[in-house]
Order: structure tokens, then C-alpha cells, then sequence
């Protein structure tokens, strides 16, 4: 029988099996940033050990950084505390680290791939969930927790047993108006959010064939949310592309020899997945979120069901509840207050492309808070250096600096209680934007139209 | 690390499905380098109001137990073991529901916090007894991969061999890795 890609990068980083339990599985790429890692560098500390393997191992701060004046020192106390930490820590282990302000600052899922970190075949890790972005590059990637975190520090390996494998297939041309985060979002809808639960998916197909780097990487990004370990797609020439010339990337005749071994990298024709998936890329359409799961989401100008798959009625009564929204309300039309373009879902130049052109000679919604927020310095430069920052600020719009921002609000970037924000970023959980901020998930397209209208809308 | 072996106590029961760890423990309070104190910041804001005040409709008030009983596909979302160290610091021994999220399944394990997956089917019989008789002492048995509950009947839970006796030992990981340098290095010198 045959396997699959992710078996073979799997079984080419097994160190060792133990009998009747997980394997030891050799770690390539460690990423790290300032929430998630304090308490393992503190342990590591404390058993009088250092990082193992600092050259594999890349730091940036990214969740608590604010997103104006990053020129001053961060106001808020904790943040800048954690932020302080993270600095101390890489330079006593030796790491390299992108501090605030840095070229090679942003947020860690954007900046690994941007600065060739990533590469193809590899397995990386870092204590964040959405690190099943790498995915899109032809790895292993996945989240890990802050004692697992010190485990890779202490020795470049982990514990884990290999999961089960799903395979989603979209076939078909995507509509001008249906971006890579209508895709996942319109896959999640369908599968549920804990639908891939104990596995680790592949994506393949046309639709993911055509699709860029940066998209990719939002398919990827968001595999966690319908509970998968991790998604991968098999990388081609548009990989090898983007990888080349990048600044950790392996140049010249190193580079070439390790395309010609990513070239293997497939699924072979005879392998069996645990579980497939078909969809049509004729049946996806611009896609919103209406309740407080990934998985609660219906075309832009679609209506409130009556129930989603994996959610019981009490569980979908509270949701809506939350939201404030009512079984069989149209969607269309509903009133937004705040916008967010950024994260690592979509915080990438494709995205302030997509937005940038959307809402071109257009103007801002008088009443709509519109927060741009580049997901990297690179991309933040690119925005500027592409023209878009003209078009954007002509529009109404001010671009703000690179980080987490209003995805998870740690910093203060939140949006208030009983607001409606229009997010292209991975949660719409309760709270998750601030307390009682109720989030709408879209893609960049559906938020231009919501940052220009005030309104949910279908893209043009 | 701490051990399990059996957990006998009454049940905290909360449920609601797809339970994320944004719930557990709310990113604001992610911003400390230290591993303690989670456990006052558990549930945060299903206890208390915006204004700090306490939440009267918060599901888990007047509940008492060390084993917490969940809606399917607990623990989904973000990484933050902060999830995990809440629930433990905040004196729960185990979590019972028909589905965990990965990473939060592999965090709560290596905390000392044991994840019990029953059938959809147990965890409907379970819920129904403990909000019909919310005394009733819920038994889970590590050793024996049992979880009983009177009136609901016993079931079989399942858990990977290595992390069952890493639990029953207070074995942890990092110390498994650390005595396997030698074979570590050895994958590097064949690999690069």
C-alpha cells in the first residue's frame, strides 16, 4: 500500500517507537513567541538545562505588541514584561529573535514562511494552535502546549503518537469573488468544529492547486478550527517559488539539491486515508460566521439556520443568544461596527491586496471603526512600497503596525461589549475580542464591503 | 509530577458543547510568566460580570468536585496550556467528555489531568443523573479505565499505555526525552 505525504515526513523524523505508546519524533523548526514560552525557558532554568538546538529555534513577539507607537516602550505593564522576558530569554539560549520594530518582526505563523525559517518536509512546532499554517509549505505542523514547548528546548524531540489522516479534496474553479478563507470557512460549515478531530488532514485538488502561497497558508491556518492536528498540501513549483531567495533559505546549489528532494514530496496514487472528504468549488460562496464557533457559518447572503452540524440545540440557543441573532434572520444587511483586516489567517499582502482593490475609490463607512493591521513588517512595507497604502489611505483607511492585534485582544486592540465586528481572523469564540465583543468571521473581500457599507454584504 | 490512580468525588457538570479554551481561561490573563494562579481566573468570565460582579446565571456556581463533566469536543482552540494549569490549580483531577481537542488533550496529560472520553450515549446518561442527583459520587479508576457512576451504569475509557503509567508513576515526558539524548543525537548525525 501506498503512503502518504504525511507519512513520510512522519517516519522520516521518527527517532525511535516505544512498544504500546508514542513515537520520539524529531523536531526541525522550533518557533517561539512571548506568551507560551516563559514558563518552559523558567523550567528548563530550573533543571539547569539551555536550549538544545538554538540554531533550529526562532523567536518573535507578536500576541501582546501594540499596534501604534511601537517606536515607544509598551505601555501596559504584563505586556511589556512578557515581552522583556522573551528578549532575555533568546539571548541567554543563543536564539534568533525579531524583537519589536525589527524587518523581521510580525506575527510568528506569517513571519516564519516570510523569512525562508520554514522550508519543505519538515516538522515544526511552536505553542501556538494556528502553527498548522506551515502546513501549506508540505509539513508537519502543528500547536503544541508550554510543556511540550520545554521538551523541544530540552531536546529538539517530542512525544507523539500519529494520528489518524483525512483527506479533503475541492475540485472545480473558485467564482472572483470566493477567496481562500471562504474555502475553509465554507469546509469547517460543513465538517464541524471538531469534524477532523484526531486527525491530520490533506488538502488537494484543483482549487487548492491554483491557489497561491498565501492562500495556502490561510486554508492550512485554519485546519485547527475543525479540530485537526495539522493540514498539509503537497508543495509544487509555486512553493519552491516563494521559498527561493528568501533569508534563512538554503541558496544556490544547496537550494537547488533540496528541490529536487521536495519534488517527492506526495501523497503516492495507491495510498488510503482514514477518512475523504469531496467538495465542489462550484457550491462555495462568499462566507460569514453567525454564531461562536468556526463551524457556524453560511454564504454572505445566506439566512440563520435552524441548527449546525456538531452543536446541540442548548449549545447553538447560547451561541445565538451571544450574538444576538435569531433562527432564519438573513445575514445580508446586518449592521457591523468594527472591521479587522490582519492576523495569521489573513494578515498577509495577498489580503491587503484583495482589500486595497475592493474598496478603491470607494470611501470608509462614517460610523465603522476600521483596524488594517499588517501581519508582518515585510508585509507592512510591501503595502507601502505596492501603492496600496495610497489607495487605502485615499479610501478613508489608517494602516496600523504589525501583530496579533484584535484577534485575541492582548493587547489594546479590543473591540467593546455588544459590538459587531467583522474579523478576518481564525475565532469568533465568546469573548475571544474582547469581553462581550461578538465576532463575524469573513474573508477579506466580505470585510471591504463591511468597512465601506457598514453592512454585511456580498463582495462584487 | 503528581500521580493518578482513582478519582472518587462529586461532579462539577457543565453541559455545553465545543467548550474552547478562550472559556477556560481568557486571553487577557495569558500576559504572567509564571505558572500560578490560574486557578482563580478558571471560567472567568461565566462567573463574573463585566464589572467584576458575580454572574448569578454562571453554570458552575454551587457546584462542588474534582471532576469536571463537559459538553462533546471540550478543550477546542487555542494552545494555552494555561487551560490545563487552571483546571489543575483549581483542584480538578480529570474531565469527562464524549470528545477532547488534540492539544488540549496532550496539555491536560501532561498536568496531571486526566482526560476521560466516554460514548455519547454514557455522557447523556451521566448528565442526566448528575442534574437529577447532583450528590452523586462519580469513581474513575485509571488503572482499570473505568469510570462508574451509580445510577448510570460503568464504562471502559481508553488511554495510550505509555502516558497511562507516566500518570500512575508521575512520570513526565521531558524526563523520558532527556535520558534519550543519546539516540537524539544519533538521528542528527544520520540526518544532517
Amino acid at each position: 500500500m501506498g503512503k502518504t505525504l504525511f507519512d513520510k515526513i512522519w517516519e522520516d523524523h521518527v527517532v525511535k517507537h516505544i512498544p504500546d505508546g508514542p513515537d520520539v519524533l524529531y523536531i526541525d523548526r522550533h518557533l517561539i513567541h512571548e506568551v507560551t514560552s516563559p514558563q518552559a525557558f523558567s523550567a528548563l532554568k530550573e533543571k539547569g538545562l539551555k536550549v538544545f538546538r538554538p540554531d533550529r529555534t526562532f523567536a518573535t513577539c507578536d500576541h501582546n505588541v501594540p499596534t501604534l507607537g511601537q517606536d515607544r516602550p509598551i505601555e501596559d505593564e504584563s505586556s511589556r514584561n512578557a515581552v522583556d522576558r522573551l528578549a532575555e530569554n533568546t539571548a541567554a539560549n543563543g536564539i534568533t529573535y525579531f524583537p519589536l520594530g525589527d524587518p523581521g518582526n510580525g506575527i510568528v505563523h506569517v513571519v516564519g514562511p516570510e523569512q525562508g525559517i520554514v522550508l519543505c518536509g519538515q516538522t515544526v512546532v511552536c505553542g501556538d494552535s494556528h502553527t498548522a499554517t506551515h502546513g501549506a509549505f508540505g509539513n508537519i505542523a502543528f500547536g503544541i502546549g508550554t510543556s511540550e514547548v520545554e521538551m523541544v528546548m530540552a531536546t529538539q524531540c517530542l512525544l507523539q503518537s500519529k494520528p489518524k489522516q483525512a483527506r479533503i479534496v475541492v475540485d472545480g474553479t473558485l467564482a472572483g469573488n470566493v477567496t481562500p478563507k471562504d474555502v475553509i470557512l465554507y469546509i469547517i460549515s460543513q465538517l464541524g468544529t471538531d469534524g477532523c478531530t484526531g486527525c491530520f488532514v490533506e488538502y488537494s485538488g484543483e482549487v487548492f492547486r491554483n491557489m497561491s502561497m498565501e492562500g495556502r497558508m490561510t486554508v492550512c491556518n485554519m485546519s485547527i478550527e475543525m479540530g485537526a492536528k495539522g493540514g498539509i498540501v503537497a508543495p509544487d513549483s509555486k512553493t519552491f517559488d516563494y521559498i527561493s531567495g528568501r533569508r534563512f533559505a538554503p541558496a544556490g546549489d544547496e537550494f537547488r539539491r533540496a528541490v529536487a528532494r521536495w519534488q517527492d514530496l506526495k501523497t503516492d496514487d495507491d495510498a488510503v486515508f482514514d477518512r475523504e472528504y469531496r467538495f465542489d468549488a462550484a457550491d462555495i460562496r462568499p462566507m460569514v460566521t453567525y454564531g461562536t464557533n468556526p463551524g457556524m457559518g453560511v454564504p454572505a447572503d445566506g439566512v440563520i439556520p435552524e441548527t449546525a452540524v456538531g452543536c446541540d440545540k442548548a449549545t447553538f440557543d447560547k451561541a445565538l443568544a451571544y450574538m444576538g441573532f435569531r433562527r432564519g434572520e438573513p445575514m445580508a444587511g446586518k449592521k457591523v461596527d468594527y472591521v479587522f483586516l490582519g492576523s495569521c489567517t489573513n494578515g498577509r499582502i495577498e489580503d491587503f491586496r484583495a482589500f486595497a482593490k475592493a474598496v478603491a475609490g470607494r470611501k470608509k463607512a462614517p460610523d465603522v471603526t476600521v483596524w488594517l493591521v499588517p501581519g508582518s513588517k515585510e508585509v507592512e512595507s510591501k503595502i507601502e512600497s505596492e501603492g496600496l497604502g495610497d489607495v487605502l489611505r485615499a479610501a478613508g483607511f489608517e494602516i496600523r503596525q504589525p501583530g496579533c492585534s484584535a484577534c485575541l485582544a492582548m493587547n489594546a486592540d479590543k473591540i467593546p461589549a455588544g459590538m459587531y465586528a467583522v474579523s478576518t481572523s481564525n475565532r469568533n469564540f465568546e469573548g475571544r475580542q474582547g469581553y462581550g465583543a461578538r465576532t463575524i468571521l469573513a474573508g477579506p473581500l466580505v470585510a471591504a464591503e463591511a468597512a465601506v457599507t457598514g453592512r454585511i454584504g456580498m463582495p462584487v | 509530577m503528581d500521580k493518578i490512580d482513582i478519582v472518587s468525588s462529586t461532579a462539577v457538570l457543565v453541559p455545553v458543547d465545543n467548550i474552547d479554551t478562550d472559556q477556560i481561561i481568557p486571553a487577557r490573563f495569558l500576559k504572567t510568566v509564571s505558572r500560578e494562579g490560574f486557578g482563580e481566573k478558571l471560567f472567568y468570565d461565566w462567573k463574573y460580570n463585566a464589572d467584576g460582579s458575580p454572574n448569578p446565571s454562571d453554570p458552575l456556581s454551587g457546584q462542588k468536585g474534582v471532576i469536571l463533566v463537559a459538553g462533546n469536543n471540550f478543550g477546542c482552540g487555542s494552545s494555552r496550556e494555561h487551560a490545563a494549569w487552571a483546571l489543575h490549580d483549581a483542584g480538578f483531577k480529570a474531565v469527562v467528555s464524549s470528545s477532547f481537542a488534540d492539544i488540549f488533550k496532550n496539555n491536560a496529560l501532561n498536568n496531571c489531568l486526566l482526560p476521560v472520553r466516554v460514548t455519547e450515549d454514557y455522557l447523556d446518561r451521566m448528565t442526566r443523573v448528575l442534574k437529577s442527583a447532583p450528590d452523586t459520587v462519580v469513581t474513575i479508576d485509571l488503572g482499570a479505565q473505568t469510570i462508574s457512576v451509580p445510577g448510570a451504569g460503568e464504562a471502559k475509557f481508553e488511554i495510550n499505555g505509555y502516558k497511562k503509567e507516566c500518570l500512575m508513576k508521575g512520570y513526565s515526558d521531558i524526563d523520558y526525552l532527556l535520558s534519550d539524548k543519546e539516540a537524539i543525537m544519533a538521528y542528527e548525525r544520520k540526518h544532517f
